[in-house]
């Protein structure tokens, strides 16, 4: 088991973080053990240990350039776009390291889903947009690309608002169903884990809201990992909460015992407001 | 303490006034005297050329006797030339494209090759007659022919293609990109079916341009010696042939004055293609134009 930086101090039943109670609990989906990551002499995460649950939201907080973002992008591999990054360290996902130079990163990426913090769909029609996923695995049968069109619409709450307008650009879409469009676009894949990068910071209250509700409702299928600037948020719809700060995980633990009592001060301070 | 002196500031404003309408006038009369010597330039070519423009005229061989010159072989040998140059360069250039944004390791040598590109593309075209001489017309002993000619232009405007279709590649937004990968598309994918739709307008622009340029050059077409005087229509990519640039260039240094009017219709001839192409150019621009 990985060492977690484990609240030994409060006995709350909030906080059932010990190896007897695993068995109750979710699997393990992902399980980073002393992950390093340098861009060129920068080293941006510094020996994290983290181990993700299944079918819940897990989410990441921390101040701006804390490596919350480039956490994320490790986990399906879209950090080696940036060129001159390194790694140390594992990541296991389902029994395999997926840092290992042999793990292909496409079929990583056909498992694991993403959706960015700006809405970024392509210039095409929303139906090309969903069938995008399918059709680059190699789909080509129309009547399975509209069933897999229609049902990813309806998992991302977004099916009533399109039905009638497949055929219009993405682009004639509000910011916010365009985002709920590539969350639709991330479900097509049928992935396993669906990895946000502060999926709301470019959208206004009520498409907020929407997202949110939306991702309260994926966990009952898909492991959540969701990256986030916004400590009520996190408070509000994650389960478990991994506080990072300078490319440190400073505490990782259940959310309600993370805002409640959390056991490091710089938590305390950073989710009171007193910086970040 | 006040620092500025209102004052002051009003009594200063006239001149300030004076010297903001001097230099509109300055940059208007800049503007004016482009388009005025361009104007001028289409009224003379006009007046002198419309006389000999008839449909004999695209359906005669080059003559010694003006009323009989026609510009069909030209026109053809043009069109064929096209051909060859269109899908050489537009491949090799937006080959090359791909190639420098997509794949290659950004870092000095890239750089390097980019800076270079955009040299060449300065390059006098004379220079690149010199080497579809050398190369193609002696090297490779394709003569004088379509062929070679094809090949000299294609040189010459590839640089222009593949400057203008990275420009246009990396435009194309890196969110986009993400989006392909993150589902797990491979590069080539990603390319065909996110990066190139989404470039193609700018590509097709750039390409339409650099091929009238192609169209219009005459050196490159001199150095490797293509004739003028030319009495049948091309059989084949080796044939010899004539272009329009090379027939405008021998009627317009004939002695005959009559001539200069025959080069004038060839100038209009040559002008209306090439504002064809540059319009269908406009209209891919505007038509495919995307939103971000």
């Amino acid at each position: 088991m990985v060492q977690l930086k484990v609240n030994k101090q409060t006995a709350s039943p909030l906080a059932p973080f010990k190896s007897n109670q695993e068995s109750t609990e979710n699997k393990i989906v992902y399980d980073t053990r002393q992950l390093n990551l340098w861009y060129g002499n920068h080293h941006a995460l510094k020996n994290i240990d983290l181990a993700i649950k299944e079918n819940e939201v897990t989410a990441i907080i921390g101040p701006s350039g804390c490596g919350k973002s480039t956490y994320i992008k490790t986990l399906n591999r879209m950090v080696e776009l940036v060129p001159s990054v390194k790694t140390s360290g594992q990541i296991i996902y389902r029994d395999r390291n997926i840092l290992d130079a042999s793990y292909g990163v496409e079929e990583l990426r056909t498992k694991v889903g993403m959706v960015f913090q700006k809405p970024n769909p392509f210039p095409k029609s929303i139906y090309d947009n969903i069938a995008y996923g399918p059709r680059i695995h190699g789909i080509k049968n129309k009547k399975i690309l509209d069933g897999i069109v229609e049902q990813s619409l309806r998992g991302a709450a977004i099916w009533d608002e399109v039905k009638d307008r497949l055929n219009e650009n993405a682009y004639s879409l509000s910011g916010g169903q365009q985002q709920r469009i590539c969350i639709a676009r991330a479900l097509a894949i049928e992935p396993d884990v669906i990895l946000m990068d502060e999926p709301t910071s470019a959208l206004d209250p009520i498409s907020t809201l929407k997202v949110e509700e939306l991702v309260q409702e994926l966990k009952q299928n898909y492991s959540i990992i969701i990256v986030t600037h916004n400590m009520q948020q996190a408070a509000r719809i994650s389960d478990r909460t991994a506080f990072f700060l300078n490319g440190e995980v400073v505490e990782y633990d259940k959310t309600d015992t993370i805002f409640s009592t959390p056991s490091d001060k710089r938590t305390e301070d950073y989710i009171s407001g007193r910086f970040g | 303490m006040k620092y500025v002196d209102h004052a002051s500031v009003v009594k200063r404003m006239g001149s300030r006034m004076i010297v903001n309408k001097i230099f509109k006038a300055l940059f208007f009369l800049a503007t004016l005297f482009a388009l005025l010597a361009l104007g001028l330039l289409f009224y003379r070519i006009f007046i002198q050329g419309i006389g000999y423009l008839s449909l004999d005229f695209f359906s005669n061989f080059g003559s010694r006797f003006p009323e009989k010159a026609g510009i069909k072989a030209a026109l053809i040998g043009s069109l064929w030339m096209m051909a060859v140059v269109a899908p050489v360069s537009l491949i090799l250039g937006v080959g090359s494209a791909i190639y420098l944004e997509e794949y290659a390791k950004k870092g000095k040598i890239n750089d390097f090759i980019r800076m270079n590109i955009s040299n060449l593309a300065g390059v006098p075209s004379v220079v690149f007659g010199l080497l579809g001489l050398t190369i193609f017309v002696r090297a490779l002993a394709l003569g004088n022919s379509i062929l070679a000619a094809g090949f000299t232009m294609s040189l010459l405007i590839l640089p222009v293609i593949i400057v203008s279709s990275q420009e246009a590649i990396r435009a194309v937004p890196k969110d986009l990109r993400e989006a392909s990968y993150g589902m797990g598309a491979t590069k080539w994918q990603t390319i065909a079916r996110v990066v190139l739709p989404s470039a193609i307008p700018g590509i097709l622009t750039g390409g339409i341009l650099a091929l009238s340029r192609a169209i219009g050059e005459t050196a490159p077409l001199v150095v490797i010696g293509i004739p003028v005087i030319i009495q049948f229509l091309p059989e084949n990519l080796l044939s010899q042939f004539t272009a329009m640039p090379m027939q405008i260039f021998d009627w317009a240094k004939r002695p005959q004055e009559a001539f200069q009017s025959v080069a004038a219709a060839g100038i209009i001839v040559l002008m209306m293609f090439l504002l064809l192409m540059n319009s269908i150019a406009v209209f891919i621009r505007n038509k495919f134009q995307r939103r971000y």
